[in-house]
């Protein structure tokens, strides 16, 4: 144990690290063994219920064994609508055990995970931090067999994708798909242009620009940055923070992702400029651990970074400001993309969300006034600054200026990350993308809303379609209900199960759902379901409960016919309890015939 | 001092207070679960949300501002407060007869508030254990209803904590420090029994003194002492 | 006019409610007075003879038969009332609901100390009710109008109950009727 004990000693004795600690002892033992975590406790002065609290909070930390090498196998619906089913069959025969099982010799163990931001590449899987993409069950044998042979995971990727995957330091099978590239986001950036600009004037100017160029949030809600960059630093504190979100789990959305492999300086210079503004010295990026592949990377550039004197002290001969940018890795946790779950999270404990107010511009990381922004909202801020807001102002609508990252998946020719100006239909980014015959579109990942054909004439942009540019393409061949009920079963195994409607009422809703999917659904239980939908929204604490509804109030509302079609008109009320099925165990026990052909006697 | 109003009625809040606390001080009842006196507000039961300008809110949690609009007992906001309930109800297995907290069980007193006669969620009759194993205290997880007040208040003297929240989603419980739970004093076992709003945490060998039907909640709602000072 | 008629029964219960019902004391002279009794353990009646206006049950579901007794007073029954816990959520037989109903079998048919070697068999004749896989409350099974709680529910809230139901008038039931103990 020698070396465990190394493990945990070499981080400083503050809870803070204790994120940081299990990881470590995760990646070695392959899970957090017993005496692993009294040590962990001891080390930081937590009780072992805390530390074990917080292991238990991340799906990939575990108490237990997950083995020796360990398949996460994406469950999002995109990766089921290209073959997931079979890929996952396919893992389980040749591994010799169940998902969510370990082999019994310890060498392979199966899990399924919440979508891991390759939605244009499914079906993915990440095999001991290295992604597999667009997996076959062919592909499956052989990287079985690999396995088995002890061959490293890291050795079975032998074609790169395109960009920077290639690089020495990434060395990934992923695709960037950059099917459009705008002049915002992907436009030409010469390196440290927007920090010598920025320090070149008062960081009030820096506030003033981004404000007046009217830029919003690029993850979804949509909040004026500059006003937020404005709170922050007019908030009294002897420390400030930046802190990156770059935790992208909405289902659908991967647009950041390709952000961070191929513009990861403009990112962080637009961290630095946003540092530079609100008057912080430290930032921070939260990866998702699904990202993991890119951290050395990211670190890299980083350094790169520091040796042009970019970061660090006396930025760019400024004189007086300081920045640097620490990376935080996640673990495997969609809540942590709330921003105050992020900060618990990024202060190494359990990712639930703080109860706002105060918000982080007031209180946020370690206490400190703190903003938190979205990757692509940072890099659009940086360009802000070097090219004027109007020049920013001249693309996009009256109220959503500039271009969005959409990320698209689906029933489409193209699927990949397109940059196109604010304003455009979704009928036009349909005819961009290659998708002829669209039945729906899932805007904004399951949290956002599901479009059906009478509304493909809205826009995107703030004003109509607000979104953080997660776009799923549903052809006309799919079955709605089993996409909703993918992204309830989501939206159930991701809340954090803080508060009563969130934890209790997903799963409530869900069993509705499957009572009509399984032809016993009556009008009572429509309006049931909406009733439900409608109270957990309302009263759930944060936004991933109160948007988790919305797979079923969006197409409760928008393809009102599929469900009028599956449930039985000509009654009022069908009982939940089935008969047969509640009969059947004891019959086969004692070898009788189960009660059959009846479901209701209403 | 600022003022709202709850449901029409003019309120003096002192600055910094919650919505809950302003309404207390006011002689208004607003029904909370998870909040508890002294400890920080959590807002996660979600029985106390009331409606400001059309957005629903925590009232434990939420300071109360100068001009806020409270609605308090509108009936479609008394029935998400009762579906609340019921969520809490169809979650565990709460079997009041058999609990001996039942009179004294604030769960049970809402939903008698409330005259909740059967919940509209059907039953969910989860598995769960019965951990008996701590010297001091059994845990009764099947009655849980994850209102933090245990983790919030039982900690040892250098803080840490001996209850605290295990997993996530459905499959959260809260979970306890087998090595700190086994030196827990009389006096925390007792108080940790005692801050638990429902049957859950119970202390040993000791007795229940009060038969049922002489117990707090079983002749008077709760949230009594709150109405009658409306009505003084 | 004729008097209405009522209906009881106990499924998955102990009988308990239905002694809370003999325990309106001298006010069931002033009930026989005010309805009629049909199917009923109570006057041993064994199958409907006529229309019911108000079924009354005890207990929950915890084999076809309790489902097929509920679903013929469904049937029956104009308005149908769950009488006591058992009936409203499962009450105490729903105790072994987290338990799967093979090791409820065998250990009561098989491994139990007090099962003689012989007697070793889980009853299958083909007569008998067959055991569901767990105890369901009665609204889960048929549509239910009235939930009068209670372990058992006081001879109070019955009678306020069964006279206003029959009355036709609104239910008035006190603070300090609704029990779940």
């Amino acid at each position: 144990m020698a070396q465990e004990k190394d493990i945990i000693l070499r981080h400083p004795k503050d809870p803070s690290a204790l994120l940081d600690i299990i990881r470590d002892v995760q990646d070695h033992f392959g899970h957090v063994p017993e005496e692993a975590v009294a040590r962990v406790a001891a080390h930081l002065k937590l009780s072992e219920a805390e530390v074990r609290g917080a292991v238990t909070f991340y799906h990939f930390f575990s108490l237990t064994p997950r083995g020796a090498s360990t398949v996460y196998l994406n469950d999002s619906i995109t990766s089921r609508m290209k073959g997931r089913t079979a890929v996952a069959k396919a893992f389980e025969e040749e591994a010799g055990c169940r998902f969510g099982e370990v082999t019994a010799d310890g060498l392979i163990g199966l899990f399924s995970t919440s979508c891991i931001g390759m939605s244009d590449q499914e079906p993915s899987a990440i095999i001991n931090g290295v992604v597999f993409t667009r997996l076959t069950p062919l592909k499956v044998k052989h990287l079985v067999k690999a396995i088995k042979t002890g061959k490293p995971v890291r050795d079975m990727v032998t074609a790169w994708g395109d960009g920077a995957n290639q690089s020495d330091l990434v060395r990934s099978m992923v695709s960037n798909n950059i099917r459009k590239k705008g002049p915002v986001i992907f436009g030409p950036f010469e390196s440290g242009s927007a920090i010598k600009n920025a320090v070149a004037r008062k960081p009030e100017d820096i506030i003033a620009e981004v404000k007046k160029s009217k830029l919003l949030g690029r993850g979804g809600a949509g909040f004026p940055t500059g006003l937020k960059w404005e709170f922050c630093r007019k908030e009294k504190s002897d420390m400030r923070y930046v802190l990156c979100n770059a935790d992208e789990g909405e289902p659908g959305t991967f647009k950041d992702r390709v952000i961070l492999t191929e513009m990861p300086q403009l990112l962080f210079e637009g961290m630095a400029v946003a540092g530079y503004a609100i008057g912080a010295r430290e930032g921070l990026l939260y990866l998702r651990s699904e990202y993991a592949y890119l951290r050395n990377h990211l670190e890299a550039v980083l350094e790169g970074m520091r040796r042009e004197n970019l970061l660090g002290n006396n930025i760019a001969g400024s004189g007086d400001f300081s920045f640097d940018i620490t990376i935080a890795l996640g673990a495997g946790a969609y809540v942590c993309g709330e921003e105050s779950a992020l900060l618990e999270s990024a202060e190494g404990r359990r990712g639930e969300p703080r109860n706002r107010p105060p918000f982080p511009v007031q209180t946020g990381y370690r206490n400190r006034p703190t903003t938190v922004n979205n990757v692509e909202t940072l890099c659009t801020a940086a360009k802000i600054i070097l090219h004027g807001a109007a020049w920013f102002q001249s693309m996009g609508t009256a109220r959503s200026s500039g271009t969005k990252l959409f990320s698209v998946s689906g029933d489409c020719e193209r699927p990949g990350v397109y940059e196109l100006e604010f304003g455009l239909t979704v009928q036009e980014l349909l005819d961009i993308v290659g998708a002829k015959d669209a039945y729906a579109v899932q805007v904004g990942g399951p949290s956002g809303t599901c479009l059906s054909r009478q509304d493909f004439r809205r826009r995107f942009a703030f004003e109509d379609l607000s979104t953080g540019g997660s776009v799923m393409i549903f052809g006309p061949w799919r079955n709605m209900f089993e996409i909703v009920a993918n992204f309830m079963d989501f939206f159930i195994e991701e809340s954090c199960g803080w508060c009563t409607p969130c934890r209790v009422g997903n799963t409530l809703l869900k069993g509705k759902l499957e009572k009509i999917m399984a032809g016993r659904g009556s009008a009572q239980d429509l309006r049931d379901l909406e009733a439900w939908g409608k109270n957990i929204r309302a009263l759930s604490r944060c936004g991933l409960g109160q948007t988790s509804p919305n797979p079923i109030l969006s197409t409760l509302q928008n393809f009102r016919e599929l469900y009028e079609e599956a449930i039985d008109r000509h009654k009022e009320f069908v009982p939940d309890f089935d008969l047969g099925e509640a009969s059947l165990e004891a019959a086969r026990l004692t070898h009788r015939q189960p009660i059959m052909g009846e479901t209701s006697h209403e | 001092m600022s003022e709202i109003t709850i449901d029409g009625k003019v309120c003096k809040a002192r600055a910094g207070l919650t919505i809950a606390e302003v309404a207390k001080a006011n002689g208004i009842y607003i029904p909370t679960l998870c909040n508890y006196r002294g400890l920080k507000p959590v807002g996660s039961c979600r029985v106390c949300t009331v409606r400001v300008g059309g957005r629903y809110m925590a009232a434990c949690t939420q300071i109360a501002v100068e001009g806020m609009v409270v609605e308090n007992t509108a009936p479609d906001l008394e029935d998400m407060r009762r579906s609340i309930l019921e969520m809490l109800f169809v979650e565990g297995n709460h079997m009041c007869p058999t609990c001996e907290k039942s009179g004294n069980c604030e769960l049970q007193a809402l939903a008698y508030r409330y005259q909740i006669m059967a919940p509209r969620f059907p039953f969910q009759f989860p598995v769960r254990q019965v951990d008996a194993s701590a010297p001091k205290i059994v845990l009764e997880h099947n009655r849980c209803i994850q209102c933090q007040r245990c983790v919030r208040s039982i900690q040892t003297e250098d803080g840490r904590r001996i209850f605290v929240p295990q997993n996530r989603s459905r499959r959260r419980k809260i979970g306890v420090d087998p090595r700190l739970v086994s030196e827990l004093t009389d006096e925390m076992a007792l108080k940790a029994m005692d801050v638990c709003p429902v049957g859950s945490i119970l202390r040993k060998e000791v007795g229940f003194a009060v038969p049922i039907g002489q117990r707090k909640f079983d002749k008077k709602p709760i949230g009594t002492e709150i109405d009658e000072e409306i009505t003084r | 006019m004729s008097k209405p008629v009522i209906a009881t029964a106990s499924l998955a219960g102990c009988f308990g409610c239905h002694m809370s019902i003999l325990d309106i004391d001298e006010r069931i002279l002033k009930l026989i007075e005010l309805v009629e009794f049909n199917k009923s353990p109570i006057d041993d009646i064994k199958t409907f003879t006529k229309p019911v206006d108000l079924g009354i049950i005890e207990g929950g579901c915890c084999n076809s038969e309790n489902v097929e007794v509920l679903r013929s007073f469904r049937k029956n029954c104009r308005i149908l009332v769950s009488l006591g816990e058992c009936a409203i959520m499962g009450g105490l037989p729903a105790m072994r609901n987290g338990i799967p109903v093979k090791e409820c079998l065998e250990e009561a048919y098989l491994n139990s100390l007090s099962v003689a070697p012989e007697d070793k068999i889980i009853p299958n004749d083909e007569e008998l009710p067959i055991v569901l896989d767990k105890v369901y409350p009665c609204h889960e099974v048929v549509k239910v109008d009235y939930f009068l709680p209670g372990c058992p529910p006081s001879a109070d809230i019955i009678w306020e109950a069964l006279t206003a139901i029959v009355e036709g008038r609104p239910l008035n039931l006190t603070y300090d009727m609704i029990k779940f103990d």
